[in-house]
């Protein structure tokens, strides 16, 4: 089984962004960054697969500026076997435009699954996975959060608001993964020092052309500091009261 | 004048809320550049009775794709269909952001060849050019993007636009599928609403959250019950929660889970991580009840009690009860 997952490198979230003066991107110094939390989910359930199999291999790719390397050898060392960095310094917001540059490196890998996650926790667009399987012209399950691959056929549950419904293809195809399949093992000494021998490739990204043109970030407006009502049941008239009179909720 | 197309999503024959602020946006864009709005339609046998809802919110025509096939969400034969129909010419397309529409959107825009904006919660139309909002980073920053494209598609966040009132005519037309239902690769087998009948996380005005200060998944009657005396609450939960198996994975809110922004957030034994604050941070009024009064979860909360869940809890729920019955 040849398996192929798309991550991205995203700050860590929980932190108190400042914006670059440019107000086209956050300003970087001081944050954390690793793989964005679904595609960590996409790269373990990846690894097991091939694990379960005892054959297989899990090629990771990621596009953007040299600093994604750090990301795809972190990938490797959980547990994938090659990396692709498909080198475009700029940021891109374009969830097309990526999906075309990663349908181009996709197209004739000969891949039986390629997986994405959900959606990148920075630009939240939840479109690249689906897009680029549309580009391959290859039959897409999106948002997953159970996964059963066998005989060349693919069972998937679907998560909706408060339901979900159970969904099929068959091989090849393309998922994108939610939370609930598994989360990603942290990488052992073993398999931090295997990562480093592993093959990356680095190639120029063929970026569709940009439409969706990010013209600025901004901090949303601060919420009011909160204010404790008081203790207990007793509490509860004056909640109603505001509830009723203040906020006009009820 | 250029139309503007409406998809009215419908989850096992009823429409959802999401369907109506899509016709309801479509109508807003028709009436500034002067175009008609078609609603589409699409589901089981009879689906076609809802088409003078959408007339109600403004269609001037309400397209219908009714079948067997279209019982469940059928991916590929909506995206085909959707896609031939705005290679007809409309200036703008509306969907929901929902589990279904970001799946739908994505495929019908990769179809037409054109760019999407996903879970939008502003746009302005002008001349030639489309400018949204677009939370991202967990929802801590707000994106503005200029999309161009000649027609632009959109989904929108729940609640971003609400359903106005604004009857037209409603011309029922029934369509046909693009491709042949029989072609379709991938085949949703079931829908399972565990809610049925009820408000899901992605419409209802008033959310009811539980956390792990419930202790067990019993408890979550405490919550229930409150949701109820709402008469208008959606149950949600902290991934602590969901965790437990104490509720659905498609309760959980947060980071990892549904981004949600109702009108009231009532968090019960949440201690306000930052994976949970991301998903519902956005939410216009926030109460917490919590035994901790050093929880982080009343940094963001308008209103705290501190205290026990298991007091707090059936005396709000039967002062609520009281409020709706006097109200
Ligand atoms: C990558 C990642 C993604 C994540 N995504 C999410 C996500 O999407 N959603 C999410 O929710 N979490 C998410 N988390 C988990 C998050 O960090 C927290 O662990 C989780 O939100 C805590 O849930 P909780 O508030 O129910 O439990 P706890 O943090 O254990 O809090 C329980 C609270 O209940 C209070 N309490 C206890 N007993 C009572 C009582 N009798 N009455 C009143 N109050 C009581 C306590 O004081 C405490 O504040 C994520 C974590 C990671 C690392
Ligand atoms: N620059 C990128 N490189 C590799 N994969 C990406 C990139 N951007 C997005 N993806 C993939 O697409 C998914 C959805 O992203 P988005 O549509 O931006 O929410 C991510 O979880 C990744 O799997």
């Amino acid at each position: 089984m040849k398996i192929a997952v798309c991550i991205k490198r995203v700050p860590d979230m929980d932190v108190r962004f400042k914006i670059a003066p440019s107000g086209l991107t956050v300003d970087e110094s001081g944050l954390k960054f690793d793989m964005s939390d679904f595609d960590g989910y996409a790269v373990e359930v990846a690894v097991q697969i091939t694990e379960k199999l005892g054959a297989g291999e899990v090629t990771v790719i990621s596009l953007g500026a040299d600093n994604v390397q750090e990301t795809l050898r972190k990938a490797l060392s959980i547990g994938a076997h090659k990396a692709v960095q498909l080198k475009h310094d700029a940021p891109v917001s374009d969830g097309y435009a990526i999906a075309t540059a990663l349908a181009a490196e996709l197209q004739g890998g000969g891949y039986d699954l390629v997986m994405f996650g959900r959606m990148a926790v920075d630009t939240q667009n939840r479109s690249t996975g689906v897009l680029t399987a549309e580009l391959l012209g290859m039959p897409v399950i999106s948002a997953i959060s159970k996964l059963d691959v066998e005989n060349g056929m693919v069972k998937a549950r679907r998560e909706l608001e408060g339901a979900f419904e159970l969904v099929e293809t068959s091989l090849p195809a393309v998922v994108t993964i939610d939370e609930g399949i598994a989360r990603p093992r942290y990488p052992s000494l073993k398999g931090i020092m295997a990562a480093k021998k592993k093959p990356l490739e680095v190639k120029p990204a063929q970026l569709g052309e940009q439409r969706y043109v990010l013209e600025k970030l901004e901090l949303p407006a601060e919420r009011a500091a909160g204010r404790i009502i008081g203790e207990g049941k007793d509490a509860v008239p004056e909640l109603v009261r505001l509830l009723k009179e203040e906020a006009k909720v009820l | 004048m250029a139309n503007i197309f409406a998809f009215a999503e419908t989850r096992l024959g009823e429409l959802r809320r999401a369907g109506l602020e899509a016709v309801t946006a479509a109508r807003r864009v028709a009436d500034q550049t002067g175009g008609q709005v078609h609603a589409m339609l699409a589901g089981g046998p009879g689906i076609g009775a809802l088409a003078p809802k959408l007339a109600a919110h403004g269609a001037d025509v309400v397209l219908v794709l009714e079948g067997d096939a279209y019982a469940n969400y059928n991916p590929e034969v909506l995206a085909a269909t959707v896609a031939a129909r705005l290679a007809s010419g409309y200036r703008a397309a509306f969907f929901a952001a929902s589990a279904q529409g970001h799946d739908q959107v994505a495929r019908t825009a990769a179809k037409c060849k054109l760019p999407y904006a996903s879970d939008v919660t502003e746009f302005v139309f002008a001349g030639d050019s489309v400018t949204v909002k677009h939370p991202g980073y967990t929802n801590k920053i707000v994106q503005t993007f200029v999309l161009k494209a000649p027609v632009a598609i959109i989904s929108l966040r729940a609640g971003a636009v609400l359903p106005v009132e604004n009857a037209k005519a409603g011309t029922v037309e029934t369509i046909a599928p693009a491709i042949d239902p029989a072609t379709a690769r991938v085949k949703v087998t079931s829908t399972e609403a565990g809610n049925r009948g009820k408000l899901d996380l992605g419409e209802a005005p008033v959310i009811i959250a539980g956390g792990r200060g419930l202790k067990e998944a019993a408890n979550f009657a405490l919550v229930e019950n409150l949701a109820a005396a709402f008469g208008n609450a959606a149950v949600g939960a902290t991934r602590a929660v969901t965790d437990e198996g104490w509720r659905p994975h498609s309760d959980q809110i947060g980071q990892t889970g549904r981004l949600v922004s109702p009108d009231l957030y009532v968090a019960c034994g949440i201690s306000g991580a930052i994976q949970h604050l991301a998903g519902m941070r956005t939410s216009k009024c926030i109460v917490a009840i919590n035994k901790d009064k050093e929880a982080p979860i009343f940094k963001v909360a308008d209103y705290g009690i501190v205290g026990d869940v298991m007091e707090v809890l059936p005396a709000l729920t039967e002062a609520v009860k009281a409020a709706k019955a006097g109200a």
